[in-house]
């Protein structure tokens, strides 16, 4: 299966925008990815082991988050896995407090 | 590094954010990164999918940054960078654009729009390695 990197995570994945792993299920494929690139952990993953709430994990079009199986969803050799952060923001709610 | 982009497409995320005042636009930059800065060759449009408080908020939906992503691997660019509009606040990051930013080493522009015409736009870019060492930068933008 093909992981694809998104640009600031690939300082972790030698520059690679893509990650061909093995594994049976997206945890697997997500293990793998880390086993070969250990960098690649703290990015993901919280210190409890679970995925950062910002990291998206995509099979396919799915968000694996809400797939019945999460990330023991059953993968196949053709899927692709895409992790992608969120992108969100805004203004203050009350007058402008930027620093 | 400076954030480098022609004209038009500085005169089209701005005009984005004209369109859609009083509410916040949002929008993907793609292009590439080199020595001297980050090159931006197209703009993808995104909704803001914050309509319950889209005057002040605005978030880009995972599907379209991947369908951007796809796009741009069609043609070796990457996503470089984000853009949105800041409706009636000056063109500074706020507490909230910054919890929300994670990815290092791109753009975040933001272009204050008075009352439906925008003003200032400014470009920050991500620093740091992680959570712990995040930091927005001053970036000069090139309008080429």
């Amino acid at each position: 299966m093909e992981i694809h990197i998104p640009t600031p995570l690939r300082t972790y994945t030698d520059k690679k925008e893509t990650v061909s792993v093995d594994g049976a299920t997206v945890a697997e494929g997500l293990a793998a990815l880390v086993a070969a690139h250990p960098a690649m952990q703290q990015h993901l993953y919280t210190a409890e082991g679970k995925l950062r709430s910002f990291v998206n994990v995509y099979l396919n079009d799915d968000d694996v988050r809400y797939l019945p199986g999460k990330e023991e969803t059953a993968v196949s050799a053709t899927d692709e896995l895409t992790i992608i952060p969120s992108i969100a923001g805004g203004t203050p709610s009350a007058g402008c407090c930027c620093r | 590094m400076s954030l480098k982009l022609s004209q038009q497409l500085y005169d089209e995320l701005r005009a984005h954010g004209e369109e859609t005042y009083p509410h916040e636009c949002c929008g993907i930059m793609l292009g590439k990164t080199s020595e001297d800065g980050l090159h931006v060759a197209s703009l993808v449009r995104a909704g803001n999918t914050r309509t319950d408080s889209a005057h002040n908020r605005y978030h880009i939906a995972p599907q379209e940054l991947i369908k951007a992503q796809r796009e741009g691997r069609k043609t070796g660019h990457d996503i470089v960078g984000f853009y949105h509009s800041h409706p009636d606040h000056p063109a500074q990051w706020s507490p909230t654009d910054f919890a929300e930013a994670h990815w290092f080493g791109c753009s975040y522009v933001i272009t204050a729009v008075e009352k439906g015409k925008a003003q200032i736009t400014n470009s920050f870019l991500l620093t740091g390695t992680g959570e712990d060492d995040k930091a927005f930068t001053n970036q000069h933008i090139t309008v080429e």
